[in-house]
């Protein structure tokens, strides 16, 4: 390991000072992501900050029926929340979906969302990567990609992010709140996120000493019939092959409302904002789910190797919102 | 004579139970060892060439830094016969992931981050690592004649007259063994004792690291220790020193009188210590209407190394499982630029009964006969392969008792038409089959202690088994005494030879070197011999003119989701005929280990080569997927009221291996059953169920 400097923030703003005045610092927080990096040489900080023991670990209600959560809480925590477990449902369940229970234990809400994208080949120091050193190439486009983007994803980089908990909170239309030497900003989570396009050794918009300080989810009753769907490729400590976040309003047989986002698709929490226009006041059929999984889907390019990837999330997002559609009721729709 | 049971057939708990469990059994890498030197390796960043340049300063002037070596400062191996083990002993890459250079430092941390300064150019060469049935250059393993033309003609013909044929190919990929203790040595080099080289090694065979290792440092074998008190693991990973263990060598050569501490990292064993070779295998079944066979044919292609060549023996299952009067098994080999496969449990008989297995049910459907039924009417009276009889088979009983205690009468003998909420379901069975093998030249030594027990030594290692538990058994039954007064002592070059813990041999080579020896004791000295009285004995002859092997029945019931594909094993079973049972506890364990691990072979696990650049790429356990907790349902082992005494003076037949012999068939065979999917290539996932 390389050895690098060590200091406990004081407050955020401290914590946001030291990391701005050093180029090579980083933020700490639960480490489960950081912490792999630096063994592993993808990452070489020459300063750590560690903002774990900040208080930021609340979970509050906002009025008007929103959430507040701490950048620090952790995983296993929001996960079960009685407000989060009432409230948004898809949330708890993705967050219970993710890692394992020891991980879960030490990862912070905004650690997870600043998670690198996942790739054996970014991972590796002894291959060629975009997003690791870039203009050296990419190793995953024309090697393994079971694991890869079939959304979004450029010549540069087909890596997706790994994260369930932000799947669930891009369909919940969340707010990060971040904190810089500027002060305090408000950036919504579809905007935090970036697509690889030529830079994808940038995973979010944020800059160096930027510190995400909470999260925000907006009121939103129709996800207290929410769910989190996640296929992967054994039954506990997998990263998605496809997952779905979903919550769906009947309104006599028709579609009122609806939220979806697709995980392990992209390089970022993908919100299926096309399928979700085609599902707006349209019959809540099988036939309907299908037709709007398809137009989502219609922009997709998958690699050689994870072509099966589009009908498998056509067939789980059919499967969610045939599934949350029979809990209204709609239990005659099923196959 | 078959041994009086008292101790024998008893759960008796690990006697290195608690100790393991607490925490305080010490393994390798555990030895308490003063001021100690941490060894971190570099491996090759090219699959095949010449390393061109390879420069250490920058290592070298890290704080903590002791040396650096490479294969220019590297002490000559006095016997580089084993290009395996040739490390460092000259600038030819022949694998990505070979070892090229390796730091020696104070601390582990210190030796990682050298490591990384270390910058290495090669002259390298275009690599050839893809292994295809298509191949010019297959060949048949060394030493191996393949079958001649009449053999093949006769096979052809009876083939194509059969009534029913199935002709298919099936793929497994390459694997790994992880276990959970990875790969580790602590060596110590002292000029000035008659033993220069100490090695606590974690091996499945302390001798065998022995006769491998001093030769190849110019020592005499008693010039030599090595010492292996607790291993977490093996599975053939272990079963003979690999080129880490020379490394470890090199390094306390560098630094006399400092012990080293070497633990190859996880990413570093995909390249390092063996694997299973992936396998292509053709299998043709000629049946008459009712199922019985006439024609078996299994042509297996494997890959094996520039460096050393290991053959994945696909064929052995299937020239003993089935009866049929004209049987054609082929294996041929690709020399690649791979790292150099080697065992992994069950070599040949794993991936060859997944092929053979499969077949077999898709056999069973051709002919409109229950895959049970089927296999029944082709159990033979002979061993097909040496025409002698068997010591006991029990093989039939294995698969009705098992189709009973199942509820195998509740499969639908169509696929894909049974679903329980919305879940298709499936059941599947396949047989077991592993050879009794005895190791010859393993030694026990029994004496008579002062404090009135018996000192039972033999070099012996318990890699997880139970072996250290189910050896004090088989002694105090042999001594006609209480498990108490036996003081079993393994684990260490010091104590008389034994052979390594696999090929499921151990306790049937180190058992009855045990019995035979205090037989000795007992004939020679008594009910009440003196203090001091010592005995010793090596592993009798195996018996001659019959045929040893376990026999088992798998079954699996596994569950799609129509939607996605995933699928979910709820519950296993297995039923075995594995002679006399030592300890029923850690033989269970054994048992569904075995098929455990069988079921991560059928559904998750795949070294995924990048046949670009030779790599392994998905090298650590959060990408090379072993079935969790989550994945592992309702597994029961059990096995019949069995006693062979011909096996050996237990009655006893190995078990470590045959647990995972048939459960990828049983859990493909129920996949096609709840889907109509028939999987002939492994992993079975979710995207190729997916509708």
């Amino acid at each position: 390991m390389i050895p690098f400097d060590y200091r406990r923030a004081q407050d955020p703003a401290d914590a946001v000072t030291a990391v701005a005045e050093r180029p090579g610092a980083a933020f700490l927080a639960g480490g489960t992501n950081l912490v792999d990096h630096l063994k592993l040489g993808v990452t070489a900080p020459d300063l750590l900050v560690d903002v774990s023991r900040l208080p930021l670990d609340g979970v509050e209600s906002l009025p008007g029926g929103g959430l507040r959560i701490g950048a620090a809480v952790r995983n296993s925590d929001l996960a079960a929340h009685p407000v989060v477990r009432e409230r948004y449902p898809m949330l708890s369940r993705a967050l219970l979906s993710g890692a394992s229970g020891q991980l879960r234990n030490a990862a912070t809400t905004a650690g997870n969302l600043l998670q690198r994208t996942r790739c054996v080949y970014f991972q590796d120091v002894t291959t060629p990567c975009n997003k690791r050193d870039p203009g050296s190439g990419c190793s995953a486009i024309g090697g393994y990609t079971r694991y890869h983007a079939i959304l979004g994803a450029s010549e540069h980089c087909i890596a997706v992010h790994p994260s369930d908990m932000a799947v669930a909170m891009r369909a919940l239309d969340a707010d990060v709140i971040v904190l810089s030497q500027d002060g305090e900003r408000r950036v919504p989570l579809a905007d935090l996120h970036r697509l690889p396009g030529d830079a994808p050794h940038r995973d979010t918009v944020l800059d160096h000493a930027d510190l995400i300080t909470a999260v925000e989810l907006p009121a939103l009753p129709m996800a207290r019939r929410s769910t989190y769907r996640k296929v992967r490729d054994r039954a506990s400590y997998a990263f998605a092959l496809v997952s779905v976040a979903a919550a769906l309003e009947l309104d006599d047989g028709m579609v009122g409302d609806v939220r979806l986002a697709l995980g392990g698709v992209a390089h970022k929490p993908w919100r299926a904002s096309t399928a979700e226009e085609h599902l707006r006041g349209a019959p809540a059929t099988v036939e309907t789910f299908r037709r709007a999984a398809d137009a989502e889907l219609a922009a997709a390019q998958p690699q050689p190797g994870n072509e099966f990837k589009v009908r498998m999330a056509r067939n789980t997002i059919v499967a969610v919102l045939r599934e949350l559609a029979g809990a209204h009721g709609m239990g005659g729709e099923h196959r | 004579m078959t041994l009086q049971a008292n101790a024998m057939g008893t759960p008796t708990r690990r006697l290195d139970g608690a100790p393991k469990v607490t925490g305080t059994a010490p393994y390798a890498y555990e030895q308490p060892v003063k001021n100690p030197v941490y060894v971190h390796a570099v491996q090759s960043g090219v699959a095949r060439g010449t390393i061109r340049s390879i420069e250490t300063v920058a290592a070298e002037a890290v704080d903590g830094v002791v040396a650096v070596l490479t294969h220019r400062n590297a002490t000559r191996l006095a016997d580089v016969g084993d290009d395996e083990l040739a490390v460092l002993q000259s600038d030819s890459v022949a694998f990505r992931g070979q070892l090229i250079a390796a730091v020696l430092a104070e601390t582990p941390e210190a030796a990682r981050h050298a490591a990384r300064l270390i910058q290495v150019t090669y002259d390298d060469e275009p690599a050839d690592t893809e292994l295809r049935a298509d191949r010019e250059d297959l060949h048949a393993p060394e030493g191996e004649d393949p079958p001649d033309d009449r053999s093949r003609d006769e096979f052809a013909a009876a083939f194509s007259s059969a009534d029913v044929r199935v002709d298919q190919t099936y793929t497994t990929p390459m694997l790994h063994n992880n276990p959970m203790e990875p790969h580790t040595t602590v060596a110590v080099w002292d000029e000035e004792s008659e033993v220069r080289l100490t090695m606590f090694d974690s091996t499945q065979g302390v001798h065998v690291v022995r006769s491998t290792l001093a030769p190849l440092f110019g020592l005499r074998p008693e010039q030599m220790r090595v010492v292996a008190p607790h291993v977490g693991g093996g599975f053939g990973s272990k079963g003979m020193p690999h080129a880490h263990n020379v490394l470890a060598g090199l390094a306390a050569r560098a630094v006399p009188g400092r012990p080293v501490k070497y633990a190859v990292p996880r990413q570093q064993m995909y390249a390092l210590t063996g694997h299973r070779s992936p396998t292509i295998q053709r299998i043709r079944l000629g049946a008459e209407r009712d199922g019985r066979l006439a024609a078996i044919s299994h042509d297996s292609v494997e890959h094996s190394s520039t460096v050393k060549e290991f053959a994945e023996e696909c064929g052995k299952p299937t020239r003993s499982l089935y009866a049929g009067a004209h049987r054609l098994i082929t294996q041929r080999l690709a020399t690649l630029d791979v790292p150099v496969p080697s065992w992994m449990r069950a070599p040949g008989e794993c991936p060859g009964a997944f092929a053979l297995e499969v077949a077999m049910d898709e056999l069973a459907e051709a002919c409109g006969v229950d895959p049970i039924d089927l296999r029944i009417v082709n159990d033979p009276e002979l061993d097909p392969k040496t025409g002698h009889p068997w010591s006991s088979r029990r093989l039939v009983e294995c698969l009705q008792e098992g189709a009973e205690r199942f509820g195998w009468a509740a499969r639908d003998p169509e696929p894909g038409r049974r679903q329980t909420g919305g879940t298709l379901v499936g059941m599947g069975v396949a047989a077991s089959t592993y050879p009794c093998f005895r190791s010859p030249g393993s030694v026990a030594r029994i004496e008579v202690t002062d404090d009135g027990r018996y000192s039972v030594r033999i070099g012996a290692v318990d890699i997880g088994t139970g072996a250290w538990t189910a050896l004090t058994q088989i002694a105090a039954d042999a001594l006609g005494c209480d498990m108490e007064l036996v003081k079993l002592e393994i684990g260490d070059t010091d104590l008389p030879h034994a052979t390594v813990a696999g090929g499921s041999s151990g306790l049937t080579s180190w058992g009855s070197a045990i019995v035979e020896a205090a037989r000795i004791l007992r004939h020679e000295h008594g009910a009440s011999p003196r203090v001091g009285t010592t005995v010793e004995a090596e592993t009798p002859d195996k018996p001659r003119g019959v045929a040893v092997h376990s026999f088992g029945a798998q079954f699996a019931e596994v569950h799609v989701d129509p939607d996605t594909g995933e699928i979910r094993v709820p519950r296993m079973l297995g039923v075995f005929a594995v002679g006399r049972v030592i300890n029923a506890a850690t033989a269970r364990s054994q048992l569904i280990g075995g098929m455990t691990m069988g079921l991560s072979m059928a559904l998750h696990e795949v070294g995924v080569m990048d046949h670009r650049t030779g790599h392994v790429v998905n090298h650590d356990l959060a990408e090379y997927h072993i079935v969790t907790n989550a994945d592992v349902g309702d597994v029961e082992a059990t096995w019949l009221d069995d006693v062979d005494p011909q096996a050996n003076p237990m009655g006893s037949k190995g078990i470590g291996e045959i647990g995972i012999v048939g459960a990828p068939a049983a859990v493909a065979n129920a996949v096609y059953n709840a889907t109509g999917v028939r999987v002939r290539d492994l992993p079975i996932t979710a995207d190729l169920l997916l509708r």
